[in-house]
């Protein structure tokens, strides 16, 4: 019955990127574990920090698209959510350094010494537990995409007003975190991290499981959010984007719909954000900006609104861009990603997988009247 | 009569919008398994009617009861539907990006709850009844078809066909010939006429010819209340109706 519920989303797109998946899986460890450091196939563990790193942002963007593509809701926050998840797993991070830190204080993170505090506010007991912080990664920013959800969708806030305030959500939380007060190490945010559940962060091979912990939460990820777009739930979740009042006047409690997509976005949007700490080392509260947002929103109209698999596919070209861009020619970067964005607007409103959709329709000439990108199969 | 054998029993319903009334002290009753078809000219408050029936408006005052009990002025969309009242749009609203039967599918009387509907599979009886749906409207060769790709008929029809699958006690039906061929507007007629009987029905029209042919009771409306009621002869013979409609 779950296997069949989490089967009948897949399509031959998912087909193709759940193989490639599994090729970097089985690669990456082989690529940089079992070769030698001057072999031309060698992966450093810089290089594969970065390939965990798009591969985060690959994950948020397919959260990005359930609610985007498929709801209609153009969130211009999903960072917030993102970092947060971040945060808790910094936090459980933080405090498997204990008494390695500079102050070599055992109960307190350095920048709390450093501000003069005694005791552990409140809200980090738990987290030296990794089953706690575990849970944390989804449920803090799950609550918090619950309770927003809550209010804006039953007062029936939609369109560029949804946008606005999703965006004033993580900027007010980008203020917030950059408190000292605010107990979470203020514009420094959490880094020095030693080690994860006992292995040393910069080791190889822990950098190695991290990437493969990434591609297993994308697939994971990929597998529930094509599963349920599939679903009845989701054909709801798409009438609710194309036409809501009339879903409520066949009787759906649409607030319940667009809240359950959108709590559940926020929840995979923590786990890549959990995922993305250990990798890059640092989480500050820059990461709630809203550029960070934004950016994730080009992610998604590059590779293709509502097709899933298209948004995988533009976060890592876009970062794959960004990295190269800012190593050759840095103060081009923000014009080339602004310029990218305009051309995709104006030339490809389906983004990349949207256009390959149209190429292969136009080959058989066929005259089908809408050529959507998110093919929802009847029986 | 009383209130508890009616299915629908408006009472002094009244709107405003910004000082002006689009519904004045309506009072209506409907009676199980009637069909009633209203007509009135342009602003006479129709589509309000339909409005605050379905929940979309508030009234600002009046009684709104279904089946004599339910109060439907204190909820909101979904309950009422959910209650046994469908609605179909007088412009055309189908999901376009989905394909006839996935319309019909998510219309078919079934839980309406996210859980439900994420773990839902169509029953046998689910796919018969739709196949049942898509003979009644002529749409079974354009089953796998987008909703978006029909002609405008069609869509009435899958509007129509939609409100089946509902199955609703009272169907609210709103300017369903509009833009039609007088073919089209015949057939629709009689899938109307097969509706009735089943589910009490209320049509908003106004095509003289249309209504004639469903051989319904008439209500006019006029500037937000009833002007007159009864069989189209009667109305139609009626001075005040012909004063509102032909003009003084």
């Amino acid at each position: 019955m779950l296997t069949r519920f989490f089967l009948m989303g897949l399509d031959k797109k998912a087909g193709v990127l759940l193989t490639v998946l599994a090729v970097l899986a089985v690669a990456v460890p082989v690529m940089a574990l079992g070769t030698a450091p001057d072999s031309p196939w060698h992966l450093s563990t810089h290089t594969v920090a970065l390939l965990g790193k798009y591969l985060c942002f690959a994950l948020l963007a397919l959260s990005l698209d359930l609610v985007w593509g498929f709801v209609g809701i153009l969130s211009l926050g999903h960072a917030a959510f993102f970092t947060l998840g971040g945060y808790a797993m910094g936090m459980y991070l933080m405090r498997q350094i204990g008494s390695r830190g500079v102050y070599g204080n055992a109960d307190l993170p350095d920048f709390m010494v450093f501000l003069n505090w005694t005791e552990l506010p409140w809200y980090w007991h738990g987290f030296d537990q990794f089953w706690f912080a575990a849970i944390m990664v989804m449920l803090v920013p799950g609550l918090l995409a619950f309770a927003f959800g809550w209010f804006a969708f039953r007062s029936r806030v939609t369109g560029v007003y949804l946008s606005i305030i999703t965006q004033a959500m993580t900027f007010a939380l980008m203020l917030a975190f950059f408190r000292n007060d605010m107990g979470l190490g203020g514009n420094n945010g959490l880094t020095d991290f030693k080690e994860i559940l006992g292995f040393d962060i910069q080791a190889a091979s822990t950098r190695v499981g991290l990437f493969v912990a990434t591609v297993v939460a994308l697939a994971a990820g990929y597998i529930l959010a094509s599963a349920v777009v599939a679903s009845k739930l989701g054909k709801v979740l798409i009438a609710v984007r194309d036409a809501e009042s009339r879903v409520r006047f066949l009787g759906y409690e649409t607030d319940r719909y667009k809240l359950f997509a959108w709590t559940l976005s926020a929840c995979m949007a923590g786990v890549a954000g959990a995922l993305y700490v250990p990798q890059v080392g640092i989480i500050n509260p820059s990461e709630f900006s809203p550029a960070s947002s934004i950016e994730a929103v080009i992610w998604v109209a590059v590779g293709g609104r509502g097709t899933l698999a298209g948004p995988v596919l533009g976060a890592v070209l876009v970062n794959f861009g960004k990295s190269y861009f800012t190593a050759a020619l840095p103060e081009l970067w923000l014009f080339a990603l602004g310029g990218l964005f305009v051309l995709v607007t104006l030339f490809l409103p389906k983004g990349i997988l949207g256009l390959a959709a149209q190429l292969r329709d136009r080959l058989p000439a066929r005259a089908t009247v809408t050529a959507k990108p998110a093919d929802q199969k009847g029986v | 009569m009383s209130t508890e054998d009616t299915l629908l029993y408006l009472d002094g319903v009244s709107v405003s919008f910004d000082g002006f009334r689009a519904l004045n002290s309506l009072s209506l009753v409907i009676e199980p398994g009637e069909m009633r078809a209203i007509i009135g000219p342009n602003g006479a408050g129709k589509t309000t009617m339909m409005d605050v029936i379905t929940g979309k408006t508030r009234p600002d005052t009046g009684t709104i009861l279904f089946e004599g009990r339910t109060d439907l002025t204190s909820l909101r969309e979904p309950a009422i539907a959910n209650l046994g009242i469908g609605r179909k749009f007088q412009r055309p609203t189908v999901f376009e990006m989905h394909t006839v039967w996935d319309n019909l599918e998510l219309s078919l009387k079934a839980p309406r709850r996210p859980l439900k509907t994420l773990t839902y599979s169509a029953t046998r009886e689910d796919r018969a009844r739709i196949e049942e749906i898509l003979d009644i409207t002529r749409l079974s060769p354009r089953r796998d078809r987008p909703a978006g790709s029909l002609s405008h008929g069609e869509k009435q029809w899958l509007e129509i066909g939609m409100l089946l699958a509902q199955d609703p006690k009272l169907l609210l039906v709103d300017e369903p010939v509009a833009g039609m061929t007088d073919a089209e507007t015949e057939q629709t007629a009689h899938l109307l006429k097969d509706i009735a009987g089943k589910h009490s029905v209320i049509v908003v029209e106004h095509d003289m010819v249309f209504v004639r042919e469903l051989g319904v009771k008439v209500t006019v409306l006029h500037e937000g209340s009833v002007l007159a009621e009864g069989s189209l002869d009667t109305v139609s013979a009626n001075k005040q109706v012909i004063d509102v409609y032909l003009g003084r």
